[in-house]
């Protein structure tokens, strides 16, 4: 079994999302380490970058703080390599088609295989264009993470036909960022994604409340948060890691 | 082997949320169905002709081609297009298949605003809402436009992040696309982003070249030796490129914008100092750092001002058929001044780009060569920003 099937094996997942770098990669790793100690099943790692036109004004800043405080690629693997020491679970990357392409796309995704990076989230990389850098991923053994949209419609079952690791469910229009009410009905949505794969699926965007995980995690696998803990390194900078792991705890406590 | 669709040899392609995936595919769907529509293409002529003023002229510019030395010049005056360049070609056309698409909205970027006002007057001809995103920075740079865009209907929304400026205001459009699909159009400005996006900008740019040809052949009786545009994602000059392509005889260049110099940070030239990258949409080559990341540009031109460039011209580039050149600021501010006081001509600093080579280039040419230049748009709007250049004070 892999670590990204163990991490939806025993239950609800909850997976936080980070921007690597904001402030700085010490409060990063911090932050991963409160993380998993508070129940989360995955992280995404966010590899800053200069145009992340898949995000709300939250990650957007939450990157240029990350740049700002001189972050780079190599840097971020570093922080891997650090926090592989004892972190057990699954770790994703999740950035934009030019940092793997303009990194290289071989020496990138080899040395996230060799680093213990277990997925890539890539929101500017769609189906069509995945085998720009599948073959790759395959044969490092990384899994290629696939999204599925509000507006996917006839494209869900052909998308989660091929999925790998899990599957990002995209629970709103829009970019990245919290909501006060999710409108769309995701259940036609999941029910498509059920009868075309046996992988586990994770619904994303908009949700910052326990009540909202809670209610998410009943439609599927995981929830995934991002904008609501990066609202707490804006708010809380270097003492942040405290209060994302009070935050975690109380997210993995509404879904369990 | 990566996706077919909409590739220039390696380029292009659509690297693009997956939300957005179904809305290209619309786009595409509706554009394969009406580009040879017999219907639409005579409401489109109507518009060319009645509303927009073409075909544009194709002018002899005497006294610049007896002061060279050289090569005959033509100019190509998109200029005189209403609106006062060449982007409402791409957006008459844009427009018309967003009405019969049924949508009700369009949205779009700008960077010297040319585009802007453009889309801001199909959507007050067809009666359709618009929005206008503009970084900040150009905002200032061309409050004039700003005001014009505004005066026609349209919302203009000034965009504060990143660099604000033309690479800030296309992300922000993508950003509201992924917002609000059902009743909305993007009408790209350029022949970028996804597919099918460069190939719909061409098609409808394309009429230049069709019309330079024709114009050409009725007054010399044979084809140009050189064409010239400027290139910023590079519309006029693919409209200027495309039926001389398979003429190989025809020299090809596009003048991209070197800003301070191509040997500083401070420069949009992206085929001369940029690389392979995917950003926007496309894959294509872009000004960036050795992480990926977009680098901040620079030229004095708000419209050439952007990391990136179409992906055709790409393609084009590596497989020899045009050639790039960069032009800096001192260069474009000369040949703006050099067009005005020679030919009466006030061009627009982008265009002033592909003016700059061609003076460069015209007295090394002999006297029975034909240069064409596309004049891409009117330098009405440069006026403040070329007199600050010029460190000369303006009053309101």
């Amino acid at each position: 079994m892999s670590r990204i099937e163990k991490a939806f094996a025993s239950g609800k997942a909850f997976i936080p999302f980070i921007t690597c770098g904001d402030p700085d990669l010490m409060t990063t790793a911090a932050c991963v380490r409160e993380m998993v100690k508070n129940g989360a099943s995955l992280i995404e790692l966010g590899i800053p970058f200069s145009d992340p036109t898949a995000e709300g004004v939250v990650i957007q800043n939450a990157n240029l703080r990350a740049l700002g405080g001189g972050t780079t690629t190599d840097k971020v693997f570093d922080l891997v390599r650090d926090l592989r020491r004892d972190v057990k679970v699954p770790l994703v990357f999740m950035t934009y088609a030019n940092v793997v392409f303009g990194y290289g796309a071989e020496k990138f995704i080899s040395t996230c295989a060799a680093i213990g990076i277990d997925g890539l989230i890539l929101p500017d990389l769609p189906f069509e264009e995945k085998d720009e850098f599948l073959p790759i991923c395959r044969a490092h053994g990384v899994d290629l993470i696939s999204m599925i949209a509000p507006t996917s419609e006839n494209r869900i079952a052909m998308i989660a036909r091929e999925a790998e690791g899990f599957l990002y469910v995209v629970s709103s229009l829009g970019v990245t960022g919290t909501r006060s009410k999710i409108v769309t009905d995701l259940a036609p949505i999941i029910k498509v994604v059920r009868e075309n794969t046996d992988i586990p699926c994770a619904i994303g965007f908009g949700i910052s409340t326990p009540e909202q995980a809670k209610d998410m995690s009943r439609l599927a696998d995981g929830v995934i948060i991002g904008s609501a803990i990066i609202k707490l390194l804006e708010r809380h900078g270097r003492a942040a890691p405290k209060f994302i792991g009070e935050y975690t705890r109380a997210i993995t406590d509404a879904i369990a | 082997m990566t996706n077919a669709k909409g590739r220039f040899g390696v380029y292009g392609g659509q690297y693009i949320p997956e939300t957005l995936m179904n809305a290209v595919i619309e786009l595409e769907a509706a554009y394969e169905t009406f580009k040879d529509d017999p219907t639409f293409n005579a409401e489109l002529d109507k518009l060319f002709n009645e509303y927009a003023g073409r075909p544009s002229r194709l002018y002899f510019a005497k006294r610049m081609t007896e002061d060279l030395g050289g090569a005959k010049i033509y100019l190509k005056r998109e200029d005189l297009n209403h609106t006062g360049a060449h982007k409402i070609n791409n957006v008459l056309g844009q427009a018309l298949l967003a009405k019969k698409m049924g949508k009700t909205r369009l949205i779009a970027e700008t960077g010297a605003g040319q585009h802007g006002v453009a889309t801001a007057t199909a959507a007050a001809l067809m009666d359709m809402e618009c929005v206008i995103f503009m970084g900040e920075e150009d905002t200032r740079r061309q409050a004039l436009n700003v005001y014009r865009m505004k005066l026609l209907g349209a919302e203009v929304i000034a965009v504060k992040t990143g660099t604000a400026t033309l690479k800030d205001a296309v992300s922000e459009t993508f950003r509201e696309w992924t917002r609000r699909i059902a009743d909305t159009h993007y009408c790209l400005g350029s022949v970028m982003g996804p597919h099918p996006f460069p190939t719909i900008v061409r098609d409808f740019q394309a009429v230049i070249s069709k019309e330079i040809k024709s114009q050409i052949l009725d007054r010399e009786g044979r084809l140009p030796d050189v064409v010239i545009a400027c290139v910023g994602g590079g519309s006029n000059a693919m409209g200027s490129f495309w039926h001389f392509i398979d003429d190989k005889q025809v020299q090809l260049i596009g003048c991209e914008a070197a800003g301070r110099g191509i040997d500083t940070f401070e420069t949009a030239a992206t085929i001369s100092t940029g690389r392979q990258g995917i950003f926007h949409g496309m894959k294509s080559y872009f000004c960036q750092d050795e992480f990926g990341g977009i680098a901040p540009v620079y030229s004095i031109s708000a419209g050439l001002d952007y990391p990136g460039i179409g992906p055709e011209h790409a393609h084009l580039h590596d497989t020899g058929r045009a050639e790039y050149v960069p032009i800096t600021d001192a260069e474009a501010v000369a040949a703006f001044e050099y067009l005005s006081r020679t030919e009466g001509i006030i061009p627009a600093i982008e265009s002033a780009h592909a003016v700059a080579h061609a003076v460069k280039i015209a007295p090394t040419m002999p006297k029975d060569k034909i240069i064409v230049i596309t004049i891409s748009g009117r330098g009405d709007k440069d006026c403040a920003s070329v007199a600050k250049y010029r460190g000369v004070k303006l009053d309101e």
